[in-house]
């Protein structure tokens, strides 16, 4: 059996940052909350999806909204418990363990918050494998699970049971009660039972994310570049090695969106790179070919320390490796890509797995 | 004639500098800084009314800037005990104040803590109103647990301060000078945990710095010096000394501050890296607009998590007295060094330790003590060693730039004989008059800033409307600090939208910078 401890919650911060792929909000907060929430409540129990019984009622829980609002509005700290009570009460139904929807950035460190809190059990596993933006892209939207009925309520106490005919109506509606309540929100979406977890969910990733963040912590006190020992354990592919020559930033839009350009070096001297992202890192093109693109996780990492750079952080000058990670495979199917595809994003390109990409380029 | 004494207490060295009205330089010193911070100040400012035979009356405005305080913060020394009302209930119980800090400071604080109601959302609007009672009671727990200073943060309380300012009212009604108050919103910017953080330690120093500069203020006394006085902060701009007995905490990243302010001021150039080249660091930081450019991440203090705005510098190990390693391959340079002995170490001194000094005197970069104790150095080693220093400087150069283009660099500090004319990335390397000291004169020339921080809903308003709405309370700001209303003007805006939201919520965080308003 294992445990998450509050030791673990450094590692796990990290490790989210890297499936962060340049979003996701920092886990700065999310990790502060639960390591508070283990030295109170104990140790949260991590069981796989298979120690999940079929018919056992698993429920997501999430923040929704700006992280950049959550650094100065903190969270009561009551919100996860009170929209499990809420969705239990409207399912009549009790749930048998909490299941992150997101592993990448701040939405990987609440779903233990909030499994410290209820003492109840973490599934180690998540519906995306990374971040991304809206609340449809999660594999189980993609399978056909509705993302509703779901709560959104705030530390105020509010809350709001949504039911939508479509998951993108929940996305819209949930985002527009988001942004009254102050711009940020707890949520729990995606109710589902056992059964349909293990079917979908992306496996392993808490402690995927826990692994990643300790190889490059443990690296770094030992003085090793923790760069190689990431790629091993993310089955990752080093894109691009290289000084950020300018990063462009569109601010017309409210959203985040720009593209950062890489001059190489060492071996990759006499080559640019070019990474397209909008709150998350979504085309990596090398002197004009496509090298990554989402689904596939793309990272920008300090070429020193091996620690990841989020969108928001990066800067003239700094020395970088650009990473490529695959995705899990439900996102490569065409229901999958139609989400979340280079298409999605409005990018005119056929999505290619990062592992034949790097085969054409070798 | 009027003058301004300009002065900068460094870890190693007191430096002062007198000012005439067109800010040309009348006399300038570098005394040793002492323990006691007022006997290296009041040497210094022997020398330098000595030096210029300028009477004491004629100095209308002294300027001082110190890094006292951070040594208690890092050394755990003198701090008063805190407790901390924060008013963001019902939200912020998630994680209470002191969250992570570490346990030797917790205990020289013998920390307390309550939140209250209250609390703001990002537009301004309340999260919930306050209660005075429930404020009443807090504070006397706060103080039954033993609190001489009180810290007081609030959810966004620099978009709207009132609550912070309420609970003020009633700590002052309550204990009046007996509990000291510190706002977080006079502070720090938007993230809470580290604007109260930021809010506690300054509570913790307060009386410390309070004793620092009234001594400073009795230097001057006895040397007749009847000024207005102020000290400078960490963006170079002024505090009257009143108000820094209050919030000191803003003051104590002001060294390097003042280092660039002073390269901004000597050579003319407002935008431009400066390399500030001490005894046994280097300093490398970037003026925008004759302005430090600020860091925008977290910054620990003492292993305290802050958001105070410092000056966003590289430090290297290479200073005027790093000692140099000819024997090995490739040739060490740094990061130990002889320091402040560097006058009785260093081989062209008399010495018998090997420092960057004698490397730059023996390749001919500068006539310094007796050359001839450099002869034994192999020249081919020394010319690497050079080298060495050289490409140090170009490397960090060049991690600060933010756009590709050569930069002009300006070079200060007192091992700027360290540094070639000629530097990679450069377009030119200046190093003007009184270099040495730099950071004395960024004192006496600093001026009064005023800023505004926080998050504004463009959609309805129109960006348009927000600029000029955050322009001109940045510039009110900057008036009610003492600026001269018609020398200010907005040096600094930062625009960052909200990632995850499509409502155009932006940040906003401006700056606007004036002349000290003469009486």
């Amino acid at each position: 059996m294992q445990y998450l401890k509050e030791a673990d919650l450094d590692y796990i911060a990290v490790g989210a940052a890297i499936l962060g792929a340049g979003g996701g909000g920092d886990p700065y907060i999310g990790k502060l909350m639960a390591k508070q929430a283990i030295k109170k409540h104990g140790d949260v129990k991590l069981i796989s999806a298979d120690e999940v019984p079929d018919e056992g009622f698993i429920m997501p829980s999430a923040m929704m909204g700006a992280p950049a609002v959550m650094l100065e509005k903190l969270p009561n700290g009551a919100e996860p418990e009170f929209a499990f009570r809420s969705l239990e009460a409207y399912l009549q139904k009790k749930a048998y363990a909490v299941l992150s929807i997101e592993a990448g950035g701040l939405n990987s460190c609440i779903p233990i918050y909030t499994a410290a809190c209820l003492g109840l059990p973490l599934v180690d596993a998540d519906g995306m494998g990374r971040a991304f933006p809206e609340l449809p892209m999660v594999t189980f939207s993609v399978a056909g699970v509705s993302a509703t009925p779901m709560v959104v309520c705030d530390e105020k106490g509010n809350k709001m049971v949504l039911e939508t005919v479509t998951n993108d109506w929940a996305e819209t509606l949930a985002r527009t009660a988001t942004v009254a309540m102050g711009l940020s929100s707890m949520i729990s979406i995606y109710c589902m039972d056992g059964k349909t977890v293990k079917k979908y969910a992306v496996r392993g990733t808490i402690s995927l994310a826990r692994e990643i963040g300790r190889r490059i912590i443990e690296s770094n006190k030992a003085k090793i570049n923790p760069i190689d020992s990431i790629l091993e354990v993310t089955k990752g592919h080093r894109l691009f090695q290289g000084k950020i020559m300018d990063v462009q930033r569109d601010l017309t839009t409210g959203f985040v969106r720009g593209k950062l350009i890489i001059e190489g070096t060492e071996k990759d001297k006499g080559s640019v790179f070019e990474l397209d992202f909008q709150n998350e890192n979504l085309v990596g093109t090398k002197d004009g070919k496509a090298v990554a693109m989402t689904p596939d996780l793309i990272t920008v990492l300090d070429k020193e320390r091996g620690f990841p750079i989020t969108t928001e952080s990066l800067k003239y000058g700094q020395r970088t490796v650009v990473i490529g990670m695959p995705c899990d495979p439900f996102w490569r199917t065409e229901a999958g890509l139609k989400q979340v595809g280079p298409r999605y994003f409005k990018y005119d390109l056929d999505y290619t797995p990062i592992e034949e990409l790097v085969k054409e380029n070798a | 004639m009027k003058y301004r004494l300009g002065i900068d207490v460094g870890g190693t060295n007191t430096d002062a500098v007198i000012l005439d009205e067109k800010n040309t330089v009348m006399a300038k010193c570098k005394e040793a800084t002492t323990t006691d911070v007022s006997s290296g100040i009041k040497k210094a400012v022997d020398r330098v009314l000595a030096e210029s035979q300028i009477a004491p009356g004629d100095i209308v405005d002294a300027m001082l800037g110190t890094t006292h305080a951070t040594n208690a913060i890092v050394e755990r020394r003198g701090l008063s005990k805190v407790g901390v009302i924060r008013i963001s209930g019902p939200s912020g119980y998630s994680i209470p104040p002191f969250i992570e800090w570490p346990e030797d400071i917790l205990t020289a604080l013998n920390y307390s803590y309550e939140i209250v109601k209250g609390g703001y959302e990002y537009n301004g609007a309340l999260i919930s109103g306050s209660d005075p009672v429930e404020i009443e009671k807090a504070l006397e727990k706060i103080r039954a647990a033993g609190a001489e200073a009180l810290a007081v943060s609030c959810v966004f309380s620099p978009v709207n301060s009132e609550q912070e300012l309420q609970v003020q009212e009633i700590a002052g009604k309550m204990f009046g000078k007996d509990l000291p108050v510190t706002l977080s919103h006079e502070i720090g910017s938007i993230g809470l945990i580290e604007r109260e953080n930021a809010a506690i330690l300054n509570a913790a120093i307060r009386r410390l710095a309070e004793n620092a500069y009234s001594s400073f203020q009795n230097v001057l006394k006895d040397h007749g010096i009847n000024a207005d006085l102020f000290i400078t902060q960490n963006d170079g701009t002024l505090m009257s000394i009143d108000y820094a007995k209050k919030y000191p905490v803003l003051t104590i990243a002001s060294g390097p501050t003042n280092s660039l302010r002073g390269a901004a001021y000597l050579s003319g150039i407002k935008d431009a890296i400066v390399v500030d080249v001490g005894g046994t660091t280097t300093d490398v930081g970037v003026l925008n607009n004759g302005f430090p450019r600020e860091s925008s991440s977290a910054v620990e203090m003492g292993g305290v998590r802050t958001n105070f705005r410092m000056p966003d510098l590289i430090a290297i190990g290479l200073g005027g007295g790093s000692l140099v390693d000819l024997q090995k391959s490739p040739v060490t340079v740094g990061p130990r060094s002889v320091g402040y002995r560097i006058h009785s170490e260093a081989k062209i001194f008399g010495g018998s330790t090997l420092t960057a000094t004698d490397i730059a005197a023996a390749a001919g970069m500068v006539s310094l003590g007796d050359v001839s104790k450099t002869g034994d150095i192999n020249k081919e080693k020394a010319r690497e060693a050079v080298q060495v220093m050289k490409e140090m400087v170009e490397e960090v150069i060049d991690k600060m730039k933010i756009s590709a283009g050569d930069v002009p660099v300006v070079v200060v500090g007192g091992g700027s004989i360290l540094i070639p004319e000629v530097l990679a990335g450069a377009s030119s390397v200046i190093k003007p008059d009184h270099f040495e000291v730099a950071n004395a004169i960024g004192a006496a020339i600093a001026q009064v800033s005023g800023s505004i921080d926080g998050v504004f809903d463009v959609a309805t308003k129109g960006r348009e409307a927000v600029l000029d709405e955050v322009k001109t309370q940045a510039k009110a700001e900057a008036v009610k600090a003492g600026a001269d209303e018609e020398t200010v003007n907005v040096v600094e805006l930062e625009e960052i939208p909200l990632a995850y939201l499509p409502s155009n919520a932006v940040r906003f965080r401006v700056k606007a910078v004036g002349d000290l308003k003469r009486a």
